[in-house]
């Protein structure tokens, strides 16, 4: 496989850091892919910008961070204005389409989701926006396979909001599949 | 055992002045420890930098004479791991309520079983003479040549205000009294402070016109009171002695094992 | 632990390693971005019987590391660079009574409260250098997770076989079987005289533990072999002599390193830390394009292994020196080598992680190509 680089971006608290551990968890224990997980962030600890980085790939990683990504996800109009000149030409760019207005002008495919009313109102727990949108990314771009994703919310999401997040999950990724390939 | 066996004789004569308190404290230290019988094997002495440091070195405890104002911590770390081991910390004025402020508060406020026993001869002497937190107003000290401005701490009320369990002050005129003290607070279980009053004629006495050890020393006997006897009346004047706080709250290191208990439990 | 892949942070990777070599007592205050560290030995310690405390700063964390270590249990803090700055003081303290502990410096962007949450890689002569006096020191360092457990386990062991604390410096931006060293205790008999300071042939120092058997004194003064306070010249000479033969004749053993294409290479690149993983990058894309690029990676920076790095750089027409400060190692590097000259500072100073094309562009400058 090609390697694949990805940004998640939103504001503080909205979890992208989450969605990406847990992808890159994926990868590295359910696909013996190799996987490095990086991330920024302000001194805040809710709002200000976040970004995660995250590379997967089946060859060694030796430098860890992301410049420019292949599929790039913004959860906030912030950080898409702030990180659309990081998407490589062509690449995925993600994005809410309550929460953001894209630019016509960025070269990437862009694919707009109601991730945020999914989780708002049909999961009901806005809290939950972070795995929804990883399951529309699992689903565009087929990286892993969504079962090992599930394993991991497994282990890393505490019991009693284990069901709500694979509700969203499973929620994100039907969103994602029409989107895909 | 007799109370010398506490004592390295090779490490004699001491460092200390002619004169100076700190002698006193040791011998009555020795005697304590003499009296209580424990197993020296499971005493431990740790001390910071200044005259009445160097009391560690004397004992025939496991002892450490570490950092300026650091004892109490390092204290912590040896208790923490070996909560079976008696810990005492013999410790300056300056070494302890100055630069060693910090931790003596917080290892109050901690509560754990500790001995923290602290000299007060109002002055740095080791250094040569400088005013210390507890100098207090109008003393002379070679940095402050024109008088102290400086209010001093009172170690009692700052000690129970910072959650010690046991608190008592007392001086080297009263080589009882403070053999007496020594032994209820390391037999108490929890963070106990014992203040003695000790002099310095080298570096306080000169200066201050309080004449030499033995006029000092008289100065403690007719300047104290005890607390709750009839002298003690407001407004004497006098600086009083006793046990001022002496009561049960739950100890650092048990509360310890008790986490150990429910991580160990969950795990 | 072995033999099982774990998707972990560099700081969870470090705390993983320490309970692996045995660790058993962790004093800290916290501090970005080190506190994870800390809040993983408050989660794991007691449930191995092990103790956490947090303790009200940086200097009493080092002062209670020391007093646990005495009474015989493996201990550690771990700390960013303002912390750091705090514990100079007991650092010099547990060289000069020889007391076995580990520092974690997860270093920022500095001085002073500098660039919390960026990564630099300010510190490393404040390892060697911070604490006052004539001393030896060990530091090591790891570019990656599994490098990084490692090189925790070796921090802990060379602790224990040279007396002495070893500060881990971390700066990973985040993300078989290892030989666990124990403690060299006395063989002493109780009742027989017990030298506390008094070395062995080999230069070792054989412990007691606190509450154990032999009673003996601590002190951060010169001091002669039962511990004593002493200022006989002879007694500090030989002590002096001592703390840093015992570092010093070791080099070889202590020094950790890793090479890459080095074999033919005529452009050397040395780092350490988080730019070697940028410097290696770029070495592997050059090597594809048929280019004489190697990489020497540094992990223990102090002592530094001057033999070694003379030796390895002796056949290169260039020599690059990849680090996120000033030219702290660089300096050490240009001692080292036969030709100072050749020996340039390929660094990034504004709390950016240093990339393969900033490493590129720069020595495209150095080697006359233009930017």
């Amino acid at each position: 496989m090609a390697r694949t680089r990805f940004i998640f971006s939103g504001a503080g608290g909205q979890g992208v850091i989450t969605a990406a551990v847990i992808l890159g968890e994926a990868a590295a224990l359910h696909e013996g892919l190799n996987a490095v997980q990086a991330q920024s962030y302000g001194p805040e600890a809710r709002g200000g910008a976040s970004r995660a980085e995250l590379i997967i790939s089946d060859d060694v990683i030796n430098f860890p961070r992301v410049n420019n990504a292949n599929v790039l996800v913004c959860l906030t109009q912030e950080a898409y204005n702030r990180y659309y000149p990081h998407i490589r030409p062509g690449g995925l760019l993600v994005t809410d389409s309550k929460l953001v207005t894209p630019l016509s002008k960025v070269d990437a495919r862009q694919v707009p989701l109601p991730l945020f009313k999914t989780a708002m109102e049909t999961v009901g727990e806005p809290v939950t926006l972070n795995i929804c949108m990883l399951g529309a990314v699992v689903a565009i771009t087929g990286i892993v396979k969504n079962g090992s994703v599930e394993k991991v919310i497994e282990t890393r999401i505490p019991g009693e909001f284990l069901e709500v997040n694979r509700k969203a999950f499973s929620l994100g990724y039907e969103l994602g599949l029409p989107h895909a390939g | 055992m007799a109370y010398d066996d506490y004592i390295r004789k090779r490490f004699f004569p001491h460092i200390w002045c002619p004169g100076c308190g700190h002698g006193i404290v040791l011998n009555a230290l020795t005697r304590s420890l003499d009296s209580l019988g424990f197993d020296k094997n499971e005493m431990v002495m740790v001390s910071g930098i200044g005259c009445s440091a160097r009391i560690s070195g004397y004992v025939d405890l496991h002892s450490m004479h570490t950092i300026h104002g650091r004892a109490l911590a390092f204290a912590t770390g040896i208790k923490l791991s070996r909560p079976e081991l008696k810990l005492i910390v013999p410790m300056g004025d300056g070494d302890a309520l100055a630069i060693g402020g910090n931790h003596f508060i917080h290892a109050a406020r901690r509560n754990i079983d500790i001995t923290a026993i602290v000299i007060n001869n109002r002055i740095y002497g080791m250094t040569g003479g400088q005013y210390s937190p507890l100098s207090g107003v109008g003393v002379r000290a070679t940095t402050a040549p024109y008088s102290n401005i400086d209010p001093a701490f009172d170690v009692v009320e700052m000690a129970t205000a910072a959650g010690a369990t046991f608190v008592a002050r007392t001086t080297t005129y009263h080589v009882r009294e403070m053999s007496k003290f020594f032994q209820k607070a390391i037999l108490h279980k929890g963070f106990s402070v014992v203040e003695v009053l000790s002099q310095c004629p080298t570096n306080f006495g000169r200066r201050n016109k309080a004449g030499d050890a033995v006029h000092m020393m008289e100065s403690y006997k007719n300047g104290t009171v005890v607390a709750g006897s009839a002298d003690d009346v407001p407004g004497s004047g006098k600086i009083r002695r006793g046990v001022f706080v002496e009561k049960t709250a739950p100890e650092y290191c048990d509360e310890y094992a008790r986490i150990i208990r429910v991580a160990r439990k969950g795990a | 632990m072995k033999n099982k892949t774990a998707f972990i942070q560099g700081n969870e990777v470090c705390a993983r390693a320490a309970i692996y070599a045995g660790v058993g007592f962790f004093a800290g205050y916290p501090i970005t971005p080190s506190t994870e560290i800390a809040e993983f030995m408050a989660r794991e310690l007691p449930k191995r019987q092990g103790t956490f405390i947090q303790m009200e700063d940086e200097i009493s964390s080092l002062c209670a590391v020391i007093g646990a270590s005495l009474t015989g249990c493996k201990a550690m803090t771990a700390t960013s660079g303002p912390g750091f700055s705090l514990m100079q003081e007991a650092l010099g303290y547990a060289v000069m009574a020889e007391i076995p502990c580990v520092i974690v410096d997860v270093q920022r962007g500095g001085p002073s409260t500098g660039l919390p949450t960026h990564v630099m890689q300010g510190d490393v002569c404040q390892a060697r250098w911070g604490i006052h006096g004539d001393h030896a020191i060990v530091a090591m360092t790891a570019s990656g997770n599994q490098e990084l457990f490692k090189i925790t386990v070796d921090a802990f062991n060379i602790a224990e076989t040279y007396r002495t604390p070893v500060i881990l410096l971390l700066d990973i931006p985040s993300e078989g079987e290892i030989e666990v060293v124990e403690r060299l205790r006395t063989a002493v008999k109780q009742g027989v005289d017990f030298h506390p300071y008094l070395p062995r042939e080999d230069g070792r120092l054989p412990m007691s533990d606190f509450g154990g058997v032999h009673r003996y004194n601590v002190t951060g003064l010169f001091h002669d072999m039962w511990g004593f306070p002493s200022d006989d010249p002879q007694v500090v000479h030989g002590l002096l002599r001592h703390l840093a033969d015992k570092i010093n004749n070791n080099v070889d053993n202590i020094a950790r390193f890793k090479e890459y294409y080095l074999d033919d290479a005529d452009l050397v690149l040395v780092s350490y830390g988080s730019s070697a993983r940028s410097a290696l990058h770029l070495v592997e894309s050059r090597r594809r394009r048929g280019e004489k690029y190697g990489l020497l990676e540094l992990q223990t920076l102090w002592p530094f292994p001057h033999s070694i790095v003379r030796e390895k750089c002796a056949n290169a027409r260039y020599v690059a020196v990849v680090e996120m400060n000033l030219g702290q190692i660089t300096k050490e590097v240009k001692e080292a080598v036969d030709r100072p000259e050749r020996v340039y500072l390929l660094n990034r100073i504004d709390g950016v992680y240093i990339t393969p094309t900033d490493i590129r562009n720069m020595l495209r400058v150095i080697q006359g190509r233009g930017v």
